[in-house]
């Protein structure tokens, strides 16, 4: 059950795919040099790989348990937790205003792919506690922001997100917890479902980012505000103070993630539970959306962590499990089920899609880098909309294909995999809730069609486009064999993108894009996965004519690029049609019928 | 009083050997390298002698190619105060290596020179002792505890027949075995801070040291591959095979 960071390949993306020397070029990221970084993920390898990845089966056995209101973690979590906190991983990219490092969400992009291939469950807590820092660093007090987020950049409290009720989940506007103000606080009551990390024994105290209503609230998403509730009360001299009425009422029993607690969270149910208002009143719901893609961009990044794991996983079976005489092995010997045509189809596609999602990750999170940092406004903002363009894509495809991925690494396990003990069932497990939580993927795919594509008349995604049109130069002009076999499949998908996304921005009423969204979004996904493995080929190419090369790793780069490009792709042109003309039969039935 | 502490680059204990194609050596090119293990048990036994209030100041010295500068900031990003590299694109042996530290030794003057055992990637284990016959220094080898007692140091030594303690006085020579410690982890901000720690360079022509060598390689070969068992049908079978086949009585 081992995991072993794969550094290489990561740091690979950031060098030669996605640009670190540029990303540290620009001010404030002066630090993310090569050297540095490659030293950050070399110890984080170590870190992930021995203290973390040991405790993922048995977290997963054991479970998070509730008993009288408290949540107490598997063994060795807390000290796992004090290490993580101790060695100042969570505070990565945070601003050094409140001591964190300042280094590129790229950069700490990198180093949580890695928390969660180790160890999702616990990979979730930091998670949360960095969304609730985003949201108080970028809209609270200097008063909250000095008050809370020292303590929770060091990672001795972590935070959690208070959004869904039992009658409001994708939709908020139902929320019902009420703020009622009192001198300088609000006493908020109500219930919250679902909530990450909501209690447990990890840290000090957890601080609740809790969406309610005041008394006087207008109806809907417009009256809803956003409040700092924390489980104890923080004195004047910043010690801790008395209990908060806030509770965990009990916590749930789930398919996977079973090491990470699923709250329910009771506020109020005595005097109310004293909350502090974050910015203004009723904006709660557009502090969350700037934050959102952080956050949904982390969960993108658990899809394709998780399946990394479980790619691992399943190739070190294929190659030690012998069946049958095997058509590619070198010798009679070599009966590796590794050695068998379709065991290599499953995992050269685990491991193609895994490398196009992670540079669509990386590629991501650097463009919200360079939306902070560049010197140019107008590359900032054309940074901002490809960073929110693909936000979508790496939350709602890389999920999906986690998903997938991950049940192909069930697979090539064959019997063994369906049982717990052999460990391929449990990444599925835990992969199964990326694509649910932090907005399903029909709410990334609403996002994708109408904030995202839509609402701009399409200029983000034309200037996508165009940007791919120009990797598809680079792959003709290359004069390789591959990079053409890559173009001939490129070229035609691209086409197709653009032919959806016209049909898109050609509908007036949003009814038949819904039907075929999320086709959309795959469609996208995998193609945008298609431009950064195509890239990779490049660079690989490129870096074949250097002195000292490592021909057998940068010829596999292109390899996969190669593989993905024939048989990744076409499922791009494919898609094209459902998308055009699979949506009026989605729909056409009357609800009864169904 | 300053540590020195010895920090080689080796091959990386995950990775497997392999000989190079002309049998010249092991294959380095384009795979991992990282801290001998010992070493970093070295690295960390230094700091927890500084963090404990008996040195000032732990310095990590290396001595390879410009690349091993990777492995002095891993000693510095855990704690280490700052570097030197003695920069060689040669593969030295252990008296080359013993004679470079002699002359730090000398210009350095620490009360304490670290060192891993061995290096796990020729196995030598002759740097230390080597060190210790050349300076005159008290040698405390395989130590799997150290204790400070006044200007000496009580070190327990892991030998064949168990545990051996001993009292040696400082200015002394330390080897580490593998059960002296468990090296920590680095904490990110001090990887952030060890970029900016001082790191000195000093090209091996420049120390005026003799590093020519009396040994040279002829080739290196893989070990014998394990070949499959075979059942004997009696006591005296297995004795003759073991006289006449595997030589080994």
């Amino acid at each position: 059950m081992t995991y072993t960071a794969p550094v290489k390949d990561i740091a690979f993306v950031l060098n030669h795919v996605v640009g670190l020397d540029e990303l540290a070029s620009l001010e404030g990221f002066e630090d993310a040099s090569k050297d540095l970084v490659d030293a950050i993920l070399e110890e984080s390898a170590k870190f992930t790989g021995d203290v973390l990845a040991p405790l993922n089966w048995s977290g997963d056995q054991q479970g998070s348990q509730w008993k009288d209101g408290e949540v107490v973690t598997p063994d060795g979590w807390k000290e796992a937790y004090s290490q993580f906190t101790e060695s100042g991983w969570g505070s990565l990219s945070f601003s050094t205003e409140f001591g964190g490092q300042g280094l590129p969400m790229t950069v700490a992009a990198a180093v949580q792919e890695m928390w969660h291939s180790a160890n999702m469950s616990f990979g979730l807590c930091p998670l949360l506690t960095q969304g609730a820092v985003d949201a108080i660093e970028h809209h609270a007090s200097d008063e909250l922001k000095q008050r809370y987020l020292p303590k929770m950049v060091e990672g001795v409290w972590s935070g959690t997100m208070n959004l869904t009720e039992p009658q409001a989940g994708s939709d908020l506007a139902a929320v019902r917890t009420k703020a009622v103000p009192v001198g300088d606080h609000y006493l908020i009551k109500g219930q919250k479902i679902y909530i990450t990390y909501g209690e447990h024994d990890l840290t000090e105290n957890i601080i609740h980012l809790v969406l309610a209503r005041l008394p006087d609230a207008p109806e809907g998403v417009k009256g809803i505000s956003l409040f700092v509730v924390p489980k104890f009360l923080i004195n004047d001299d910043e010690s801790l103070g008395a209990r908060n009425d806030v509770s965990c009422v009990s916590i749930e029993h789930k398919l996977g993630i079973h090491a990470s607690p699923t709250c329910v969270m009771s506020y109020g149910d005595n005097d109310g539970a004293i909350g502090y208002l974050v910015g203004k009143e009723n904006q709660g719901l557009v502090y969350m959306f700037t934050m959102m893609n952080q956050a949904r961009h982390a969960v993108g990044v658990e899809g394709y962590g998780i399946a990394e794991r479980a790619y691992q996983k399943a190739v070190s079976y294929a190659r030690d499990r012998k069946q049958g005489k095997t058509m590619l092995g070198k010798d009679a010997d070599d009966h590796g089920i590794i050695n068998h045509p379709d065991v290599r189809r499953i995992l050269m596609t685990m491991r193609s899609n895994i490398e196009a999602m992670r540079g669509l990750g990386l590629e991501c999170a650097a463009a919200f880098d360079r939306a902070r940092r560049h010197s140019d406004p107008a590359t900032r903002e054309k940074m901002q909309r490809r960073g929110e363009l693909l936000t979508p894509l790496v939350k709602g495809w890389s999920t999906e294909m986690g998903v997938e991925l991950c049940s192909l690494g069930v697979q090539v396990h064959g019997g063994m995999g369906f049982i717990e003990e052999t460990g391929a069932a449990q990444f599925l497990r835990d992969a199964r809730i990326a694509p649910i939580y932090e907005g399903t993927t029909a709410i990334q795919a609403n996002d994708l069609i109408g904030r995202k594509t839509s609402r701009d008349g399409g200029q983000g995604m034309s200037e996508l486009l165009s940007d791919m049109q120009e990797v598809l130069v680079q792959l003709k002009q290359a004069d390789h064999l591959d990079m053409k076999a890559i173009s001939k499949r490129f070229e035609p998908a691209i086409a197709s993108a653009d032919k959806a996304t016209q049909w898109l921005l050609g509908q007036n009423d949003a009814t038949l894009p819904s039907a075929t969204s999320v086709e959309f979004l795959m469609m996208l996904g995998r193609l945008a996965g298609g431009w950064m493995i195509a890239r990779s080929a490049l660079a690989a190419l490129a870096l074949k004519k250097e002195d000292g090369a490592d021909h057998g790793y940068l010829d596999a780069k292109i390899m996969l690029a190669r593989y993905y490009a024939e048989r990744m792709l076409p499922l791009v042109e494919s898609s094209e049609i459902i998308v055009v003309e699979g949506a009026e039969s989605t729909i056409s039935l009357d609800s009864a019928q169904l | 009083m300053k540590i020195l502490v010895g920090v080689k680059r080796v091959l990386d204990y995950n990775v497997k050997a392999r000989v190079k194609a002309d049998k010249s050596g092991i294959e380095l090119a384009n795979v991992k390298m990282s801290m001998n293990p010992f070493d970093e048990i070295a690295v960390e036994e230094a700091l927890r002698i500084k963090e404990a209030g008996h040195a000032t100041e732990v310095i990590a010295v290396s001595i390879g190619s410009s690349q091993s500068q990777e492995t002095i900031r891993t000693a510095l990003a855990m704690g280490a105060d700052r570097g030197i590299l003695i920069e060689t694109d040669e593969l030295l042996e252990p008296l080359a290596i013993a004679k470079l530290f002699k002359n730090l030794v000398e210009k350095e003057q620490p009360g304490l020179v670290l060192l891993g055992k061995q290096a796990i990637d020729d196995d030598s284990n002759q740097t230390g002792q080597m060190l210790s016959a050349l300076t005159g220094m008290a040698q405390a080898t395989f130590a799997s505890n150290v204790e400070f007692e006044g200007e000496a140091l009580k070190v327990t030594r892991e030998v064949d027949t168990g545990l051996e303690s001993i009292r040696v006085q400082m200015p002394a020579i330390v080897t580490a075995d593998l059960r002296l410690n468990e090296p920590r982890y680095a904490k990110l901000p001090n990887i952030m801070k060890a970029k900016k720690k001082p790191l000195e360079i000093i090209p091996v022509a420049d120390t005026g040291v003799d590093v020519s060598s009396g040994l040279s390689v002829v080739e290196v070969n893989e070990p014998p591959k394990r070949e499959a068992g075979v059942l004997v049908k009696s006591v005296a079978e297995l004795v003759d095979k073991l006289r006449n086949e595997a030589k080994v009585i």
